[in-house]
């Protein structure tokens, strides 16, 4: 369901050269051509489909180099809203 | 504490010895033909100022960024083009320093240090449009071997330097952005020049386009990703270095200003000629420019030194590196006409001791030079997620 969730806001907003429904979890999001300039707009839809907000020690490459990674970081904003 | 201090003075004043007697007494027949300052990168090299950024295990000087950027403001006052090929060398050391760390590159630092080769860089590409982080050629690789063909709008000083840092695609099946970073080493590349470098300023710099084609053995494409290398390293040093020359071109311009009030002050004693207050306004606007170009290169000397990849990485240290190149470039073009104002007439010919035609023309450059609409755009996408900290 979030994996889904995830793979349509990059479908809709990574400007992959791959289709992002294909991507393997650990895919290299950058290997498969997500910009700096993507990434960006990439946060932005996850912050809105998710109602969270990224805190400043989780705006790096790694937190976006692949599904697995930002349902990692998803996991633990949740987690942390739940406290 | 000590120790450091001294190492940091025999470094500039090493500097300010090729500044004062080899850069600044070429830099305007340098200006004036658009040719290579081959004398002032011989005597930076004699003086082993290239390899001042190689660490000490690898034969290099271990000198810090900072270090570096006092030795590129040295030799800006002196000529320009002579600082910006020396810090567009000292941002490919950087990289091949942080994004290395093989066996192949640290043998290749060691040649750098102990043979003084400069390097140069092929980042923008004919049809990209100034994106360096967007590649239309691609490496191909044949088992150890690796060839590219890049068609290169700019390489500056790329017929005299020892290696060019190349951009290309990954594989040829790869998205623009997946970039690596490959070390193209004489003799195993060609270049074929395919344009002139005839500018309003940095006419030493030799930019020309050129056909770049390598074939070299695989080990020397840096391990890293581009995309890790320019954010890390090469976007952070090259903003520090290129405003150190900013820096250098203002102090020019400063000292040219004063000079002029002090002469016309001397000649009438008890009156304070008008132009001082100009001067004292100019000093103000100078001193915010030698203010954020230090502050900045202290902040990034520290990441440097503790080699803080996570710091170096974050948005808010990316916002600060664009912020301070756009508003150096500015500042530096401010302070140069100021002064040319002070020194009127005297300022705006071209055969006096006051000079600032080349002064003007190479301020100029600074904001074009990755183009600060280019940086101002970065800097909007990145602040809709910044979080002010």
């Amino acid at each position: 369901m979030m994996d889904d969730e995830i793979r349509t806001v990059l479908a809709e907003h990574g400007r992959l050269a791959v289709d992002a429904q294909t991507l393997t979890d650990d895919a290299d999001l950058y290997q498969a051509g997500l910009t700096s300039h993507a990434s960006v707009n990439v946060m932005l839809a996850l912050e809105d489909a998710f109602d969270v907000e990224f805190p400043e020690r989780m705006l790096r490459k790694k937190t976006f180099e692949s599904v697995a990674a930002i349902r990692a970081a998803l996991d633990e904003l949740a987690g942390a809203g739940v406290d | 504490m000590t120790t450091v201090d001294l190492r940091a003075e025999s470094l500039v004043a090493r500097a300010q010895r090729v500044a004062d007697e080899v850069a600044a007494p070429a830099a305007d027949e340098v200006d004036r033909d658009a040719r290579f300052p081959a004398e002032a990168v011989d005597a930076l090299r004699v003086e082993g100022l290239l390899a001042s950024l190689v660490p000490t295990h690898l034969g290099g000087g271990g000198a810090s960024i900072a270090e570096i950027a006092d030795v590129v403001a040295a030799l800006g006052s002196a000529c320009a083009s002579t600082a910006m090929v020396y810090a567009m060398h000292q941002i490919q050391v950087a990289c091949l320093v942080r994004h290395g760390g093989t066996a192949a590159i640290d043998a290749y630092l060691r040649d750098v240090a102990t043979d003084g080769l400069l390097l140069a860089s092929a980042t923008s590409e004919v049809g990209i449009g100034g994106d360096v982080r967007s590649s239309s050629c691609a490496m191909i690789r044949v088992g150890d071997r690796v060839h590219l063909q890049k068609e290169a709008p700019v390489i500056s000083y790329g017929e005299h330097a020892d290696a060019i840092l190349t951009t290309a695609r990954r594989t040829p099946d790869s998205p623009p952005s997946d970039q690596v970073l490959v070390v193209c080493r004489r003799p195993h590349v060609r270049l074929e020049r395919r344009g002139e470098w005839d500018t309003l300023g940095f006419r030493g710099t030799c930019s020309n386009g050129f056909l770049l084609v390598a074939d070299d053995d695989a080990a020397y494409v840096l391990p890293d990703s581009f995309g890790d290398i320019s954010s890390q390293t090469m976007l952070p040093t090259s903003h520090i270095v290129w405003s150190s020359v900013w820096l250098g071109i203002a102090a020019a311009a400063v000292d040219r200003a004063r000079r002029f009030v002090q002469s016309a002050a001397r000649k009438t004693p008890g009156t304070t000629p008008p132009a001082a207050l100009h001067l004292a306004e100019l000093v103000a606007r100078h001193q915010q420019l030698v203010d954020l170009v230090q502050g900045a290169t202290r902040r990034y000397d520290e990441t440097w030194i503790a080699d803080d990849r996570d710091a170096v990485g974050s948005i808010s240290f990316a916002i600060e590196m664009n912020a301070l190149k756009v508003s150096a470039s500015e500042l530096v073009v401010d302070v140069v006409q100021r002064a040319l104002h002070i020194c009127g007439m005297a300022g705006y010919r071209n055969d006096s001791p006051y000079s600032l035609g080349r002064l003007l023309r190479d301020a100029q450059g600074a904001a074009l030079m990755v183009n600060n609409d280019r940086i101002i755009a970065n800097n909007a996408q990145l602040l809709l997620v910044h979080r002010g900290r």
